[in-house]
């Protein structure tokens, strides 16, 4: 299979902090890959480079052939890859259409005359931005609270319409930061559907996760993080047995012999 | 209603639009990025005096121009030329400032405001100039004592307008919609894919052409124009927007009206209500005895939802 993204020795430093350190790796088209980690082992750290929220202090990304800009996010948006967040961070003021619509900014194109004007291009490129964001809500199954204020949607619908604006940017590449933190077993059963259902249409997905169940039923591919370093690489039923894992999932202590 | 209530009533709504015109340049930087943008005022006066300058120079090379003509060729002149200087001074001074603690910016809008007015003292003097009032200043009296000048009608009747496009701008249009997410969370709307520095240029950019808008129909009205005219109403604007409820664009358009209400009633009552001790040249009183009411009592203005955890 094709690779999409190729992360190469990324290190990130906080102060004396070193969150990520030399991590190297590679997801492929059409895979659902699990990235995960005890609390505070970089994860999120991983995905704000990736999106180019934080400027990685060394390393980079090469992605679908080129490399990826570091430090613009919305230049790394345009070339293919989208996320969501732990802490949901909806437009809270916007309806859910609105959020969906923002999130098709960068696959629009009307200039200032165009919107002054209103010229045929913008009217019809406004319909389809319209037309394209119903369908994704409707594809999350939260339709009916289209001209809903997004802070009124109860939690799991929040973090539907989440998804919802990531593939309005129409990315190759959608990241999930957590997706399934705080929700029921029926709930995290639905948002799996809904990922087979992602990935089935053809874009790639890279999932953090703390539900092992999900990720272990869910990911072709697993990385594990510990203290900023990748420590195992490989299919769920592998990772799962290896010992640095166990190790750093348990603490050092209980299994040093 | 008898003739001098309606007088005051109209008088309110033309110095009121062009208040709330002005006030909804400073709410909408307000609501991107947290700033006052004290020298939003001194564009108003660059777009006044740009267009007085246009005009002076068609009299000259085209004397026989129809004034509808040259004062639209004078907004189209000055129109860019303030929206450029509101770009240039988000792009040198602001942006740079956009992670600073938020009295260095507020601060450096201050600056700006003097270096703007510097600067016009500089190229068109400190005298006070006559701006052409190229629409008839001759008064229509369309109920017995009751007068409304065309250029009044003109400025009301172009501030709704402009309020009405700028309101579908922000509401139904795809930069409209790129300016609110913006505007609720720069860090968040990046990484859904909107260039934050181009929306947040643009804001400045619709804000400094509804300036010169104003200023050129502030002049018009009064006839007169020089360095400093954009103080005053770029301070009542302000208020105006803080009385609003800063951030809110319908605030800033209902804060503007309520305002210039408020100040015709008051200077045409003023002197009764004081048994003679002031007379209207005070009306500017009202302005801030009213934002100062506002900051005690509702510092979120009338319309205002945005908790004023920034001001």
């Amino acid at each position: 299979m094709k690779t999409l993204l190729e992360a190469r020795g990324i290190g990130k430093r906080f102060g004396g902090l070193q969150a990520l350190a030399d991590v190297s790796l590679t997801i492929r088209e059409g895979e659902v890959y699990g990235l995960i980690g005890p609390n505070g082992a970089g994860k999120t750290t991983f995905f704000n480079v990736l999106t180019g929220a934080y400027t990685p202090d060394g390393g980079g990304f090469a992605f679908d052939g080129g490399e990826l800009p570091t430090g613009k996010p919305h230049r790394v948006v345009a070339r293919g890859i989208a996320r969501t967040f732990q802490n949901i961070r909806l437009f809270r003021e916007l309806t859910a259409l609105e959020n969906v619509m923002a999130g098709h900014h960068i696959r629009t194109r009307a200039g200032i005359w165009g919107i002054l004007i209103q010229n045929r291009h913008t009217r019809e490129e406004e319909r389809e931005t319209t037309e394209r964001a119903y369908e994704l809500l409707r594809y999350v199954g939260i339709e009916r609270f289209a001209d809903t204020v997004s802070r009124h949607l109860s939690y799991g619908d929040q973090r539907r319409l989440e998804i919802a604006r990531a593939l309005a940017t129409e990315p190759r590449l959608l990241a999930l930061d957590e997706p399934a933190a705080g929700m029921n077993a029926t709930e995290t059963g639905r948002l799996k559907a809904l990922i087979e259902q992602i990935r089935g249409d053809g874009v790639t997905v890279l999932l953090i996760e703390h539900d092992v169940k999900l990720v272990m039923g869910l990911c072709d591919r697993v990385a594990v993080l510990d203290f900023g370093r990748k420590i195992a690489e490989d299919v769920p039923a592998v990772v799962q047995r290896d010992e640095a894992v166990i190790k750093a999932y348990l603490g050092g202590g209980k299994h040093a012999h | 209603m008898d003739a001098e209530t309606l007088q005051q009533l109209i008088n309110g709504l033309v110095i009121g639009s062009v208040y709330a015109l002005i006030a909804l340049g400073y709410t909408m930087v307000y609501g991107i990025l947290g700033l006052i943008n004290f020298a939003h005022g001194d564009v108003l006066m660059v777009g006044a005096m740009t267009a007085l300058q246009t005009m002076l120079f068609l009299m000259g090379v085209a004397p026989g121009m129809s004034p509808v003509a040259m004062l639209t060729l004078a907004l189209l002149v000055a129109i860019p030329v303030s929206m450029l200087i509101g770009y240039t001074m988000e792009r040198l001074a602001y942006r740079r400032l956009r992670n600073a603690p938020r009295l260095a910016p507020l601060i450096t809008a201050i600056g700006m405001s003097f270096l703007l007015q510097t600067l016009a003292m500089i190229i068109w003097g400190r005298n006070y100039h006559t701006f052409p009032q190229l629409i008839s200043t001759t008064p229509l009296q369309p109920v017995e004592g009751v007068f409304v000048t065309p250029v009044q009608i003109v400025i009301i009747v172009v501030s709704a307008l402009l309020m009405i496009g700028l309101t579908l701008l922000v509401n139904r249009t795809r930069i409209g919609r790129a300016m609110r997410a913006t505007a609720e969370n720069h860090r968040t709307a990046s990484l859904m894919g909107v260039d934050t520095n181009a929306v947040i240029a643009f804001t400045f950019i619709i804000g400094a052409g509804l300036a010169a808008v104003a200023g050129v129909m502030y002049a018009s009205n009064y006839g007169i124009a020089h360095y400093g005219m954009g103080f005053m109403p770029g301070l009542k604007a302000f208020t105006a927007a803080v009385l609003g409820g800063i951030g809110n664009l319908g605030g800033a358009m209902l804060g503007g009206i309520v305002l210039g209400l408020v100040e015709s009633f008051g200077a045409g009552y003023i002197e009764r209500l004081t048994f003679g001790f002031l007379n209207s040249s005070y009306q500017d009183i009202f302005a801030f005895i009213i934002l100062g009411l506002v900051l005690i009592f509702r510092p979120t203005g009338l319309l205002g939802e945005r908790v004023s955890d920034r001001a």
